[in-house]
C-alpha cells in the first residue's frame, strides 16, 4: 500500500495503472528493504507523506517510469547515437589529436639545451622585459633541476595547442556574437553552462566517444573549458570599442571589413588579449583533471599523489603546475601591457 | 547685391520618427498630430518636422538649437548616418536615399566628410594616419596620401604633430585633426557636428578663426550644427533655427536679428551684444542724395565700431561704403532704434 494509491483511485486510473509493467527490471533498493522488513509500512499519516517524486509515484501506479529508467534512457540515447556521432566527429578532431601528439613529442625530444634558449626566446619575442625572461628562466630552470622538466613541456605542449585552437575559434565565434544580437542571446546559455558545468563531467561523454588512448579526448575537455573566456572577451571587447569612432568610421565610408580589421579588433585588442589570459589559465586548470583521461604531464604526477598517498610526490607536482600558472600569466600580461602601451589606450578618444 | 550661389544640397519635407512603427506615426503627423500627443498616444517621438532647407554653394549653414531639438539628428541624414521616416536629401540633385550600399559609400567618401562633437579619432593609428584616414579608406596608397595629409596637418598648425597618436594631443589640437582629416577627404561638403562644443571658450574662439580663414580660402559647403549662438551668428551665412524638430525660422542671421518671426527667437536673441553683431549693412538706406555727412563707415563694419566712433551723438549721419563705392547712407537714430530688441512681428 503506497502513499498515492488514494490519488489515482480518486482520479479513476487504476486501470491504466496496472496496465504498466509490473515489477519488471530489477528490484530497487527500496523495495527490497520493504520486503524484507516483511509486509507492507502503514499508508501514512499526513505528516509521514513522500515527496510526489516518480519513484514514490511509481510504487503507487505501476505506469509510471521510475527515476532510475530516466538516467537508463539518457544512457541508452547517447549509446545508440555514439557510432553515428563517432561517424561525424571522429575525422573532424583528428588533426587535434595529431597537434597533440607531434607537439608533445616536438617539446619533449627536443634537446633541453635547444628547447630552454627557445622558450626564454619566444617570452622576449612577446613580452619585450628582461625581468619576465628572468622569471621564465627561473621557473624553467627550478622545474628541471628537480627533474620534472619532461613533465613541464608536456604540460605545455597540450596548452600551447588547446590555448591555440581556443583563440582560433574563439575569436570569430566572439566577432560574430558581437555583430548579431541574437547570436549572443543563443550564446550566452551556453557558454554559461560550459564554464559552470563541473570539470569531470566533460570527461564522462567524451570517455564514451572517444578512445582513452586518443589525445583528443582530453584536448576537447580542455577546449570546451578553456574557449570560454576568450569568445567573451572578444565580444565585450568590440561592443565596447568607443560608438563615436565606429561613426566616423562610417563616416567616411569605411566598409565592414575594413571597420572590423582597421577599427574594432584592434581596438578591442586588450580585452581579446585579456581573455586569450584567462583561456591560457583555464587550460592550465583542466590539464591536471585531464590527466584521469590519460593526458601527460605535470598531473600526471598530482594524480599519482592522490592515488598512492605520495604526499612528496604530489605537493612537488602541484607547486611545479604554481611556476607554469606564474610564467604563462605575467609573460601573457606583459605582452598585453605593452599592446596597451604601444597602440595607446582609450584615454584619449 | 551678389549672385545667389547655385543650391548644393535640399533637404525636402524630411520627417523622422523614433518609435516601433514610425511609418504608422507618420500617417498620424500629417494628419495633424502634434509631438506630445504622438508620444502620449502613440508612444513615438517626433524628432524631425517637415524640414526644408536649401544649402548654397561655398556658404556656411548653420543649425542651432537646445539639446533635444534634433539637430544632431539631422545632420546624420546628410550622410544618411541615419535613415529618415520621409522626405528627400538631394546633393547635387540626386536623392541621398535613393543610393544603394556601394554609391552612398562612394558619396561618405568622396563627396561629403565629418567632424565631430567628440573628435572621434582612431585612438591606435597616429595623427598623420588619422588625418590621411578618408584617403587610406579609399584604397589611396600611403605614399600617396602622405604629403597630403602632412599639407593639411601644417595648415591647420599641427605639423609637427605626425608621429603622436591622438592621445598626446590637446582637446583643441585634437579637433584640428579632426578638421585636417576633414580637409585632406577633399570632399566639397563638410559635416560639422558641435565640432567645437566640447572645447575650452578661447580654443574655441581659436577654431572658429581658423575656420572663417579656411573657408575664405576653400569655400566647402558647410554645415555646422552648434547650440551656441554667438558661434552661430559668426559663422553663419544662412542661419536655422530648430526648436522641437522643427524649423522655427531660416534666414541670413542679420535678417533674424532685426525680424524674429516667434517670441522663441526673441527669447533666444535677447541676450546678445546686438551692437556687436549687426553689421552697418542691416540697418543702412540705400539713399546716397543726403547732405551733412559726418563721414564714413565699411557696410561689414558692425555696430559698436560706428558708436565709437560717432563719440554718442545721436544726430550724425555716415556715408556707408562698400571697397570704394558709396552704397548708402547710415543714420545714427536707426542705429540707436536697431539696438533695441525687437518683439515678434
Amino acid at each position: 500500500m503506497a502513499s498515492y494509491d488514494g490519488l489515482f483511485k480518486f482520479l479513476g486510473l487504476t486501470d491504466w495503472c496496472s496496465g504498466g509493467d509490473q515489477g519488471s527490471g530489477p528490484m530497487s533498493m527500496a523495495a527490497l528493504l520493504a520486503q524484507t522488513k516483511g509486509g507492507s509500512e502503514e499508508a501514512g499519516s499526513f505528516w509521514s507523506m513522500p515527496l510526489p517524486s516518480l519513484d514514490n509515484l511509481h510504487a503507487a501506479c505501476a505506469a509510471f517510469p521510475q527515476t532510475r529508467d530516466l538516467t537508463l534512457g539518457l544512457e541508452r540515447a547517447f549509446l545508440s547515437a555514439r557510432d553515428v556521432l563517432r561517424v561525424v566527429l571522429d575525422p573532424l578532431t583528428q588533426p587535434l589529436s595529431w597537434m597533440l601528439r607531434e607537439m608533445i613529442w616536438l617539446m619533449t625530444a627536443t634537446p633541453w639545451f635547444i628547447m630552454l634558449p627557445l622558450l626564454l626566446a619566444l617570452t622576449w619575442l612577446v613580452s619585450r622585459s628582461w625581468s619576465v625572461v628572468g622569471l621564465v628562466a627561473a621557473a624553467l630552470v627550478t622545474l628541471a633541476f628537480v627533474d620534472h622538466y619532461t613533465e613541464a613541456m608536456q604540460t605545455l605542449a597540450i596548452i600551447f595547442v588547446c590555448a591555440f585552437i581556443c583563440v582560433l575559434f574563439g575569436v570569430p565565434i566572439g566577432i560574430a556574437m558581437s555583430r548579431s544580437d541574437r547570436l549572443q542571446r543563443i550564446m550566452t546559455p551556453i557558454l554559461d553552462m560550459l564554464q559552470t558545468l563541473p570539470a569531470f563531467v566533460y570527461l564522462i561523454p567524451l570517455i564514451f566517444l572517444f578512445s582513452v588512448t586518443e589525445p583528443k579526448l582530453y584536448g576537447i575537455a580542455i577546449i570546451l573549458y578553456a574557449i570560454v573566456p576568450v569568445i567573451r572577451l572578444t565580444d565585450l571587447g568590440i561592443r565596447l570599442v568607443d560608438r563615436d569612432v565606429i561613426e566616423a568610421a562610417d563616416a567616411f565610408g569605411m566598409t565592414k571589413r575594413q571597420k572590423l580589421f582597421g577599427v574594432q579588433i584592434p581596438l578591442a585588442l586588450p580585452n581579446i588579449m585579456a581573455g586569450v589570459n584567462q583561456t591560457i589559465m583555464m587550460s592550465l586548470a583542466m590539464v591536471v583533471i585531464a590527466s584521469l583521461v590519460s593526458a601527460p604531464g605535470l598531473g600526471v604526477l598530482v594524480l599519482r599523489g592522490i592515488r598512492n598517498l605520495e604526499l612528496g610526490v604530489g605537493l612537488v607536482a602541484g607547486f611545479g603546475i604554481v611556476l607554469l600558472a606564474i610564467i604563462l600569466d605575467r609573460v601573457t600580461k606583459a605582452s598585453l601591457a605593452r599592446l596597451d602601451a604601444s597602440k595607446s589606450s582609450r584615454r584619449g578618444a | 547685391m551678389t549672385m545667389e550661389k547655385p543650391v548644393k544640397i535640399s533637404i525636402r519635407h524630411l520627417y523622422k520618427i523614433f518609435g516601433d512603427n514610425p511609418k504608422a506615426a507618420l500617417a498620424d503627423v500629417l494628419a495633424g498630430m502634434s509631438k506630445s500627443e504622438l508620444l502620449a498616444k502613440r508612444q513615438h517621438v517626433l524628432g524631425l518636422s517637415d524640414i526644408n532647407i536649401d544649402m548654397r554653394q561655398g556658404e556656411t549653414t548653420v543649425i542651432m538649437g537646445l539639446s533635444g531639438s534634433g539637430k544632431s539628428t539631422l545632420i546624420r541624414h546628410f550622410n544618411r548616418l541615419i535613415e529618415p521616416t520621409s522626405g528627400e536629401v538631394l546633393v547635387d540633385g540626386t536623392d541621398v536615399l535613393s543610393l544603394d550600399e556601394g554609391r552612398l559609400r562612394d558619396l561618405r567618401r568622396k563627396t561629403m566628410s565629418m567632424v565631430f562633437q567628440k573628435f572621434a579619432l582612431l585612438p591606435h593609428h597616429t595623427v598623420l594616419a588619422n588625418a590621411g584616414m578618408a584617403q587610406a579608406t579609399q584604397g589611396v596608397p600611403r605614399a600617396s596620401w602622405e604629403p597630403e595629409a602632412q599639407r593639411w596637418l601644417e595648415r591647420v598648425g599641427l605639423g609637427g604633430y605626425g608621429t603622436r597618436y591622438p592621445h598626446q594631443l590637446s582637446g583643441g589640437m585634437q579637433q584640428r585633426v579632426g578638421i585636417a582629416r576633414a580637409l585632406t577627404s577633399n570632399s566639397g561638403i563638410m559635416l560639422m557636428d558641435e565640432a567645437f562644443s566640447a572645447l575650452d571658450p578661447l580654443i574655441r574662439t581659436d577654431m572658429q578663426d581658423l575656420l572663417i580663414e579656411l573657408q575664405r580660402e576653400l569655400h566647402k559647403t558647410i554645415i555646422f550644427i552648434s547650440h551656441d549662438l554667438d558661434e552661430a551668428l559668426k559663422l553663419a551665412d544662412h542661419l536655422v533655427i530648430l526648436k522641437d524638430g522643427i524649423v522655427v525660422q531660416q534666414g541670413e542671421p542679420q535678417h533674424i536679428l532685426l525680424n524674429p518671426s516667434d517670441p522663441y527667437i526673441e527669447a533666444f536673441i535677447g541676450d546678445i551684444n546686438r551692437a556687436r553683431v549687426l553689421r552697418v549693412r542691416s540697418v543702412m538706406t540705400d539713399d546716397l542724395t543726403s547732405d551733412d555727412i559726418a563721414g564714413q563707415v565699411n557696410a561689414d563694419d558692425n555696430l559698436e565700431h560706428v558708436l565709437a566712433l560717432s563719440g554718442g551723438d545721436a544726430t550724425r549721419r555716415y556715408r556707408v561704403m562698400r571697397g570704394d563705392k558709396p552704397v548708402g547712407t547710415l543714420e545714427m537714430a536707426a542705429l540707436i532704434r536697431a539696438l533695441v530688441p525687437k518683439r515678434a512681428a
